[in-house]
């Protein structure tokens, strides 16, 4: 506006100038009012062309102001459709894991234990030989409100059943470094117990986890994890339920059946090393835990256990990435130690039914423990090698039936110990995008109760279809 | 006596004079608080410029950060959603959970390009609300200032005059410094390059610059041989003057390519840490503005 005010005084300012110049020359009375006549109309003219003038570069200015203000509001209303979009895109996040096997097993899968333990009850996958379809996977996340997030999973199994395998809420805003879960839900015991078996780096789960928990051990209850405020990662947290599940047994009960508490530690080490550390132990107290075994004469027979099962585990993992970034390179080692402690009573050939526990009954106590060890190396991008290493150890039984002479011990043969099964495992994968992974592993599995060796070749896909997984730790 | 009431004391203004804890997901955002906050903030970056910050794993140091922050900085539109969901749900800090004022997702404040109009993962990885990677258009750096200005005010509200004068002083400084790039950036528009990742976008779109190819078959899928030969045939017609990736990319696809089409390939620092010269904001443009001229020169 002042830039306008000083062109506008200049042009008046000339065009007096201009029209004063002959004043000099002429100078007759009625001619000077003649000039100033003269000047006064253009003085006029010029005032109202400079008023139009300036009319026009008010109404200039108000429209390019405006056009500024719409643009601005386009910008804006653009950038409220995109985060719209992205949120209607991701509530509730949707997704399903394909995944399917070819398998080549030297010993009949059907026939399949561990020497010296007592069946998990959990499903030793891959299951059988030749091509299978392997567990698809369905997933519903989602904030419930500012409050609770709630997540749901369910296993649809190839033998056409669901099986809801975590269906749980979680709080948002407790605060103070405190989070509690209430449903069914993996327990956080352990490392491999909380991931999801299509996430694992090998196709099967480690012995150990079939032995002590029958695969994960996944409750009805509740949990309440709190972190420390600390530069260290330290976390802390408790479990009760319902014991649905091995090693409990599902007990008909007010108040809680099983209980776990774990500690976790971990922290980076520099840019390129990171570690979790964790110490866990869960209780629970089975009743009626029933297991299929064979006695002397090869029939079968139905035994049970109750008493109180105590299971400790530690476990450890370390990850290495060349300046923390695994896209190109990068190593993972994994191993967790499993020790039991089982004692209470065994009833020896239930089948008569539940309601009487053993018509033969006595003391049961056995100590046992095992461990795996596993390394998964990235050596270019999309390409991992990783070798596995498990073993178990079936600690000594003492079985009071046996001891008194009540049954001879020939009749519980799944629970002979002082064996020590084993298996080692090799696997190559590729995966051509972060959402489609291709397996092929190696197993040499010495854990049957019958020595023989089992040779097994796995080929196997898993892919993620919907809403981007999870990169846990 | 004394010496205990004035303990008493300190423990009683502590708090007020606490600084804000903040949790920054990338450098970029680090940087920006650094240059918003000063010496009132407190700053972690969760990622360096060397690690791709969608491969990012939800480490236990992650947790124990922002267990303790009173505001998460990060891209958002998915770029981080592998590992922030975790990070945030497992923190048991109420404070920082997506619907509270300590979580600042910047490219929600800004226009976002290459939104699909379909999403369909045969396409890649691609991210619904669009290319996440924003902060490399300075004017979407300034646009996010400002927000960020306002959640810092609203944050430590104390303070709010003093974010409010150091939100204008960056405003004003940056304005200059944009000028400053575009003026010495004009002979790059128009400039054809080849670029790994769909990250630059942001950076191609402001300078004028035209992306010929990626060498990512789609975005989010590593580099094939395959692909790369047929890249190479492409740039026998129609040839690139710079191949172009971040610091973080592998650079073996790059350099494959540039040897046989003899095209220079270049390092952009792509956030701040990612060269010597970007050490902060400015350094970021200058250096990414510098290295690209260097290509126009070479030619
Ligand atoms: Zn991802």
């Amino acid at each position: 506006m002042l830039s306008y005010a000083l062109a506008r005084a200049a042009l008046v300012g000339s065009a007096l100038c201009v029209l004063a110049a002959p004043l000099a020359v002429a100078a007759s009375d009625s001619e000077l009012a003649e000039i100033r006549n003269e000047i006064n109309k253009v003085r006029e003219a010029y005032q109202t062309r400079i008023e139009a003038l300036e009319k026009r570069l008010n109404d200039a200015e108000a429209k390019a102001q405006s056009a500024q203000k719409t643009a601005a509001q386009a910008e804006a209303a653009a950038v409220g459709v995109q985060s719209r979009r992205s949120q209607n895109s991701g509530n509730p996040a949707i997704s399903l894991i394909l995944q399917g096997t070819y398998a080549n097993f030297s010993e009949d899968p059907e026939t399949r234990s561990i020497a010296g333990f007592v069946p998990g009850g959990g499903e030793f996958f891959p299951g059988s030989r030749g091509f299978s379809l392997a567990e698809s996977e369905l997933n519903i996340a989602a904030s419930v409100d500012p409050y609770f997030r709630g997540l749901f999973t369910a296993a649809l199994t190839p033998e056409d059943e669901i099986e809801i395998e975590e269906a749980w809420i979680q709080s948002l805003s407790l605060g103070a470094g405190f989070t509690a879960k209430a449903g069914r839900f993996f327990s956080g015991i352990g490392y491999l117990n909380e991931i999801h078996q299509h996430a694992f780096d090998f196709v099967d789960f480690p012995l150990a986890y079939q032995a002590f928990l029958g695969g994960n051990y996944s409750d009805d209850g509740v949990q309440l994890r709190w972190l420390a405020p600390t530069d260290l990662f330290i976390e802390v947290g408790t479990e009760a339920g319902r014991g649905r599940a091995f090693p409990a047994s599902d007990r008909n009960k007010n108040g809680a059946a099983s209980g776990a508490v774990f500690v976790h530690v971990g922290d980076d080490l520099g840019i390129s090393h990171s570690y979790r550390a964790g110490l866990s132990y869960l209780h629970t107290a089975p009743r009626e835990r029933s297991f299929d075994d064979t006695d002397s004469l090869g029939n079968p027979v139905v035994n049970a256990f109750r008493g109180n099962s105590r299971l400790w585990l530690a476990d450890l993992v370390y990850k290495y990435a060349p300046d923390g970034n695994a896209q190109v390179k990068n190593f993972k080692l994994q191993g967790e130690y499993f020790w039991r402690h089982e004692s209470g009573e065994l009833g020896f050939d239930d089948s008569a039914g539940s309601a009487q526990f053993g018509a033969l009954r006595d003391a049961y106590a056995a100590r046992q423990s095992g461990w795996y060890v596993q390394g998964v190396y990235q050596f270019m991008p999309r390409w991992r090698a990783g070798v596995r290493y498990d073993r178990l150890d079936s600690g000594n039984a003492v079985i009071g039936l046996v001891q008194n002479g009540a049954v001879p011990g020939d009749n519980f043969p799944l629970l002979v110990t002082g064996k020590n099964p084993q298996r080692a495992s090799a696997m190559l994968d590729f995966s051509p995008s972060e959402f489609s992974r291709l397996r092929l592993q190696y197993a040499r599995d010495e854990s049957r109760p019958d020595g023989v060796t089992d040779d097994q070749i796995i080929l196997q896909y898993i892919m993620s279809l919907g809403a981007h997984g999870a990169h846990r730790f | 006596m004394n010496k205990f009431l004035f303990a008493l004391l300190l423990l009683y203004v502590a708090p007020v004079q606490a600084k804000l804890n903040i949790f920054a997901c990338e450098p970029e955002w680090g940087a920006l608080a650094q240059e918003l906050g000063a010496d009132r903030v407190d700053i972690y970056t969760a990622t360096t410029a060397l690690q791709n910050p969608h491969y990012i794993e939800a480490r236990p140091s992650l947790l124990a950060k922002a267990r303790r922050a009173d505001l998460v900085i990060c891209t958002g539109a998915e770029l981080e959603a592998g590992w922030l969901p975790i990070v945030l749900t497992q923190s048991g800090n109420a404070k920082i959970q997506a619907s509270s004022p300590g979580f600042f997702e910047a490219s929600s404040f800004v226009v976002k390009l290459e939104v699909p109009q379909s999403l369909d993962r045969a396409q890649g990885d691609v991210h619904a609300a669009g290319n996440p990677h924003v902060h490399l258009d300075p004017h979407n750096i300034a646009k996010i200032a400002t927000k960020l200005t306002e959640r810092f005010a609203q944050l430590d509200a104390a303070n709010a005059g003093a974010y409010q004068a150091q939100g204008g002083a960056f405003q004003e400084k940056w304005r200059d410094a944009i000028a400053g790039w575009e003026a010495r950036a004009a002979p790059l528009k128009g400039l054809p390059i080849v670029t790994y990742h769909k990250d630059m976008s942001y950076l191609i779109n402001w300078l004028g610059l035209i992306e010929l190819a990626n060498l990512e078959p789609k975005p989010g899928v590593p580099p094939t041989t395959g692909h790369l030969t047929d890249l190479l045939e492409q740039l026998e017609k129609k040839p690139a003057k710079a191949i172009v990736r971040s610091a973080y990319n592998n650079p073996k696809p790059a350099q494959w390519l540039a040897e046989r089409a003899r095209v220079p390939a270049i390092v952009l620092p792509f956030t701040v840490g990612g060269s010597e010269q970007a050490r902060n904001l400015y350094g970021l443009f200058d250096d990414s503005v510098a290295r690209l001229l260097s290509a126009t020169n070479a030619q």
